[in-house]
């Protein structure tokens, strides 16, 4: 290393550099990094394919979307639950687990910035990379509109909502990659959290335990439920309530994020 | 511009880092020496903010490192051990990111990459992946990210570890320069990297403070230290030996080695011998005797001695020195 450079060009002018900087900068700037890395690498393009050809193919396939003879995009929306059950991990379980792998978790938390400025960071980044993924799927609301006369305002609230679950899980995903360095060990922790949502409402699910549950529990295992908050996106109704339940589990699950790595480094 | 004071660190019932205490001027760098495990990487964890310390105050240029962490981690710039960089990223872009959450924007983040660059040789692999390059290269990535913000206080985990001899030098002129300027910290199980970049070393040994000092007062540690060598043609060891104890000035005589047709002892000054005095008085003795003396020599005192010494106190440093 050239000793000649230290003496030859010292940093003049860097002291003058503003030192202080927003958190929103300090956020943008690792959700840039975090978004870039995602189409650094051939995963970004093999996850996008994906899934827009597994959407593709429950839409006309399984769902039987020209049969129906209706434009709306029920047939679309209705896979996303179970679709996004394992795509969503397959995205969110590198946040921590890589840091973690690769000892930059040490250089990303010794930087000037707090943990949450990190954490909200890498969310936002995948969270941006599966709108990008969604909104791709452009096409069918073109078709639709060719077809027939949709209601625009109806398929705008499923978009919502699909993109409020994606959130949803992807913020659980998070929190199990802060967990593990293992990221097919997050993988399996996520995806049996997430399928815990789908099903918590789910008719089999709610008669097995009310046989010896109390009513109490049964309803709170019911409540936690994604299924019906993101049918009533389907239907074109946007609920305060089911803002409230995605923005919470969101919420939620970044702070617990926040504990795990805080837990991990208290030792 | 670092004060620790009774540092702490538990990891559940074991104490990584017990009771640990040193402050580190501008002007100053610290070699942190100490057998693996020692708990060299955890305190200069906590002094980086990565881990939290158990109890004990860490001041970072004034800062108090646990209630205002922000202003403190401005002025370090870290280099962790295995020197982690991200692998999916090319060198610039990497360089690039850290200088942005350095709060560098604009001219002055261009002016500091190209500055990092320059003082770690990177020109050739600039726009390369991280993951593609040899471990000299990922090392010098990781050191020009910790030095891109020309940060007043620099911490560096085992700097010149996995490099080839050549960047080893490199780093070490590298950490004597910048030290003039910065307070440096860097641990090391190289001992003779002590002397070629240290104003100043610390032994830690089991989480504890054994040793505190100039490299040249840890050698003074020594029982070698102010020992004089000889060795003399035609004399037989234990006669060598008798007429060297008699002498006022030795207080103990050891017969280093005995070869065909000549004898290798060692003399240590008795109590309140000056400097000098024994040399003289052995050369003295030569004279006398009619010697053939072949060599008399001044020993210094081996850091490597003094280390294994003061980390093992089980066996002392006599009887190792005697086994040799």
């Amino acid at each position: 290393m050239s000793t000649d450079a230290l003496t030859m060009n010292p940093a003049a002018g860097l002291s003058d550099a503003p030192a202080h900087t927003s958190a929103v900068r300090h956020i943008i700037t690792i959700a840039k990094r975090e978004l870039t890395s995602y189409f650094a690498s051939p995963v970004a393009y093999v996850f996008i394919v994906f899934f827009l050809l597994l959407c593709g193919f429950f839409t006309f396939m399984v769902g039987r979307f020209f049969q129906r003879g209706e434009a709306s995009l029920i047939a679309f929306f209705i896979w996303h639950p179970w679709l996004y059950l394992f795509l969503v991990p397959a995205v969110g379980m590198r946040t921590w687990s890589e840091e973690r792998r690769l000892g930059t978790i040490e250089l990303l938390l010794t930087m000037p910035i707090t943990p949450w400025q990190a954490i909200v960071g890498k969310f936002l980044a995948s969270w941006l990379f599966l709108a990008i993924a969604l909104a791709l799927t452009f096409p069918l609301v073109l078709t639709v509109g060719y077809l027939g006369s949709p209601d625009y305002g109806v398929i705008f609230c499923g978009y919502l909502g699909s993109l409020l679950m994606a959130g949803a899980y992807l913020a659980i995903s998070c929190m199990t990659s802060a967990l593990t360095r293992n990221q097919v060990i997050s993988f399996i922790l996520s995806v049996v959290t997430c399928l815990f949502l789908i099903l918590a409402g789910w008719p089999p699910v709610t008669d097995m335990l009310v046989q010896w549950a109390p009513n109490w529990l049964v309803e709170g295992v019911a409540a936690f439920s994604v299924m019906p908050h993101f049918e009533s996106f389907q239907r074109g109704v946007i609920d305060s309530r089911d803002l409230v339940y995605f923005l919470s589990v969101i919420a939620f699950s970044l702070f617990t994020t926040g504990v795990i790595i805080r837990s991990h480094r208290a030792g | 511009m670092i004060k620790v004071h009774n540092l702490v660190k538990a990891f559940g019932s074991k104490l990584a880092v017990n009771d640990v205490s040193f402050t580190v001027e501008r002007g100053e760098v610290l070699g942190f020496l100490g057998p693996n495990g020692a708990g060299k990487s955890t305190t200069m964890r906590m002094v980086t903010g990565f881990i939290p310390p158990t109890s004990g105050r860490i001041s970072v240029g004034g800062f108090d490192l646990v209630n205002n962490p922000i202003p403190a981690k401005r002025l370090i710039g870290y280099l962790p051990e295995n020197a982690p960089a991200y692998t999916d990223m090319t060198v610039y872009g990497f360089l690039n990111f850290t200088a942005e959450l350095r709060g560098l924007s604009g001219e002055f983040r261009k002016k500091a990459v190209h500055r990092a660059v320059e003082m770690c040789f990177l020109d050739s692999v600039l726009y390369q992946s991280v993951d593609t390059l040899s471990k000299g290269y990922r090392h010098r990535t990781c050191f020009a990210q910790s030095i891109i913000h020309d940060p007043d206080i620099l911490i560096m985990d085992e700097p010149t570890d996995g490099l080839d001899p050549n960047q080893k030098h490199e780093v070490r002129t590298l950490i004597r320069r910048m030290g003039e300027k910065k307070a440096i910290v860097f641990s090391t199980h190289i001992l003779e990297e002590v002397d070629a970049a240290c104003t100043r070393a610390i032994v830690i040994d089991r989480g504890k403070i054994v040793a505190n000092g100039t490299p040249r007062e840890l050698r003074q540690k020594s029982d070698l230290a102010g020992a004089v060598s000889l060795r003399v043609a035609g004399v037989p060891g234990a006669v060598l030996r008798e007429r060297l104890q008699q002498l006022p000035t030795v207080k103990r005589c050891t017969i280093v080695r005995e070869e065909p047709g000549a004898a290798w002892a060692r003399a240590y000054g008795a109590k309140g011998t000056r400097d000098n005095e024994l040399n003289q008085s052995l050369y003295e003795l030569a004279v006398r005797e009619q010697w053939k003396l072949i060599e008399l020599k001044a020993e210094e005192g081996r850091l490597e001695e003094v280390f294994r010494a003061i980390t093992l106190p089980d066996t002392p440093a006599t009887s190792k020195e005697q086994a040799q």
